[in-house]
């Protein structure tokens, strides 16, 4: 045994440098971040006008080895207690920059985005509210969503696909279309009032669609006092029903509110927009507003936080909680119903969108921090905005367009898993 | 005091009760008169929030009865309750953390239709305290605040009786004399109050009468003054 200090190699070896870095990966994360910000902002500059599809990846490999690892062995110990708040500052200041340089130079992709990411807003609000409620995960929003486009479409129309391709079947006796004068355009959108009837209608069945599931499903559940594992297992099988259905009824081609073309105008900083995307923003932030007045203007409202506080303290003041589950389902439902159906407006109806749209949903829904309607809003806009942006940039091929969402996902579920405005436990 | 003409505001009788299979309480029995303040001490693990939440309908009453002035209300559930003048604090967890103040109380009034400003008023003339940050969210409050507030939403229905779960828990003395004063005040207004507590001295310092639970069974009861005076109860839970 040596006694003396200086036989201690100071440089230390890969096992050792592997195992330090393993220690401190909420460092390593945190640094990460704030590299992007320097290298996200010299790759819109030098990128923005060519686009992203050539962008050099391999230049951030350099810096990261170069600058993070050897910040981490050094100064690991003492960021690792602040390695959240930095990390989450750090994903702030990149989406920051993202929003800027999309401004910049990707407006289409931005507009766009802004527009699915109020789309995205107004379902993942269920999710947030159906989850501070209930505590429990609802995998068949996307699902739902998808439905109140066909109901509307069914209402909008009287009929549902025949067993021949594109010969539909008169199923209702009515038809949205027939109203006097309903199928005359409004303003400069493509379609009539008969299509705001059909969402009236198609918010009212979810509502009520919605209430009889939770009944029929949840409830039973509930008074058994199942685990929240059971629950999301049940709404996902619920989730499989619905896309079945869909395509039971209305087959798998895809279909359109109006076949006409769509106007276009061009806001101040040569923002393109059309005018059916005006009235899609529109309608998202007036029942985002109608939304914040409920929860803290009105006694259904108020009780309605007060039980995704604590459902215990609800009871013991006497509130009927059930009711108050009730409510929360009702509100949901109308919210997807009419994101479903202005989903349908911007894109097209099929039956697999609303699987697919699960994910985006559920990353807003987490990304603003699940239970925070608030969140909701800003974790859509977010979500939309990167996902439309990473394509109309060329940074991914737009078959991969919904995993951008999955990338968001998985880096905040790493940084901070309460998401932007989640409540600490 | 006018025991035999009035029923009890509340009256357990032989209460059975219990999580599952598994009963906590095997039979207790206890009682409030108008104007009462009654203490339930004993040991950790008695039983004595397990009766709170029986008396409260959050836990099945399995036999025995619970009466509301004179109402059998055995298994109520809590909106039944409140409405017939109950009201409990439970010992955490008993303030809404992201509603403002005013919004707790709010929920406290829940059931009630009208008259919430004047009765928000008479609770901040008890609770100055809480009177001037009627706008700020209970998550912020130190914790002597929050048991205030507790307490003040608890008393937004008026009620009869007010069952409070251990009151003084993880408050500093300063504090646990505070809310003990505020106790004796309503209850001086005219609130029965069925107090649970693991401070037995300071809780029988300003009860009337207090029963003494162990192993889920009553073991002693009696006005205040005897039982500080008892043997029995300085041995076993004054430390005397």
């Amino acid at each position: 045994m040596t006694t003396t200090a200086e036989t201690t190699p100071i440089r230390p070896g890969l096992t050792e440098t592997l195992r330090g870095l393993r220690n401190h990966g909420d460092v390593v994360l945190a640094l990460i971040l704030w590299m992007l910000v320097p290298f996200q902002a010299a790759a819109w500059l030098i990128y923005g006008e060519a686009g992203a599809s050539d962008l050099k990846w391999e230049a951030l490999s350099l810096p990261l080895l170069a600058v993070v690892v050897p910040l981490t062995l050094r100064y690991g110990d003492a960021i690792r207690p602040n390695a959240e708040s930095i990390a989450s500052l750090g994903l702030a200041a990149n989406m920051a920059v993202f929003t800027v340089g999309a401004f910049a130079w990707e407006r289409d992709g931005l507009v766009t985005g802004v527009v699915s990411g109020s789309l995205f807003a107004l379902g993942a609000i269920g999710i947030t509210l159906i989850y501070g409620i209930l505590k429990f995960g609802h995998f068949a929003h996307g699902d739902s969503m998808m439905l109140s486009a066909y109901l509307a479409f069914m209402f909008l129309t009287g009929s549902i696909a025949g067993e021949a391709q594109n010969h539909d079947v008169q199923i209702l006796p009515f038809n949205t279309r027939d109203l006097p004068g309903a199928a005359d355009d409004i303003w400069r959108f493509s379609f009539g009032y008969s299509l705001l009837v059909a969402m009236g209608l198609t918010a009212l069945v979810m509502a009520v669609l919605l209430i009889g599931l939770d009944r029929a499903v949840y409830g039973p559940l509930r008074r058994r006092g199942s685990g929240i594992v059971t629950y999301s297992i049940a709404s996902l099988g619920l989730a499989l029903v619905i896309r079945s259905l869909m395509l039971i009824f209305w087959g798998s081609d895809p279909r359109f509110y109006s076949p006409g073309i769509r106007r276009s105008t061009e806001l101040p900083f040569q923002i393109h927009i059309l005018y059916d995307q005006i009235f899609i923003l529109g309608m998202a932030f007036a029942m985002m507003a109608a939304l914040y007045l409920l929860l803290y203007r009105t006694k259904l409202g108020k009780s309605m936080r007060a039980m995704s506080d604590n459902a215990d303290l609800s009871r013991i003041c006497g509130i009927n909680t059930e009711r108050t589950v009730m409510w929360t389902w009702a509100i949901s439902g109308a919210f997807v119903a009419i994101a479903g159906v202005m989903l349908g407006l911007q894109t097209q109806l099929r039956p697999e969108l609303g699987f697919i749209i699960l994910l985006p949903l559920f990353a807003s829904a987490i990304l603003g921090g699940v239970g925070s309607p608030q969140g909701a809003l800003v974790g859509g806009l977010l979500i939309g905005i990167v996902q439309e942006t990473s394509v109309t940039s060329g940074l991914v091929d737009p078959g991969y367009k919904f995993s951008v969402a999955a990338i968001v996902l998985i880096v905040i579920l790493l940084v901070r898993p309460r998401g932007l405005f989640g409540r600490s436990q | 005091m006018p025991e035999d003409t009035q029923p009890p505001l509340i009256e357990a009788t032989d209460v059975v009760t219990g999580y599952g299979e598994v009963d906590i309480l095997h039979g207790v029995s206890v009682k409030v008169h108008a104007g009462e303040i009654v203490a339930v001490i004993g040991p950790n693990g008695a039983g004595k929030s397990t009766l709170l939440r029986a008396l409260f309908g959050l836990l099945p009453v399995k036999s025995g009865q619970v009466a509301l002035g004179g109402e059998i209300v055995s298994n109520f559930a809590p909106d039944k309750l409140v409405t017939r003048g109950l009201s409990y604090v439970p010992q955490v967890d008993n303030v809404f953390p992201s509603l403002t103040i005013m919004e707790n109380l709010e929920m406290g009034a829940f059931v009630r239709a009208n008259g919430f400003d004047a009765r928000a008023e008479q609770v901040f003339t008890l609770f100055p305290d809480l009177a001037g940050r009627r706008g700020e969210v209970a998550g912020r409050l130190s914790g002597g605040q929050r048991q205030m507030l507790a307490l003040a939403r608890a008393l937004m229905l008026d009620p009869q009786v007010l069952l409070l779960d251990e009151p003084s828990a993880s408050l500093s003395p300063k504090m646990v004399g505070m809310i003990f004063d505020r106790i004796k005040v309503i209850n001086e207004a005219g609130t029965g109050i069925l107090l649970v507590e693991q401070n037995a001295r300071q809780a029988l310092a300003i009860c009337h009468r207090a029963y003494v639970l162990a192993n889920g069974e009553n073991r002693l009861e009696g006005p205040a003054q005897t039982l500080l005076e008892s043997d029995e109860v300085g041995k076993l839970y004054l430390g005397a």
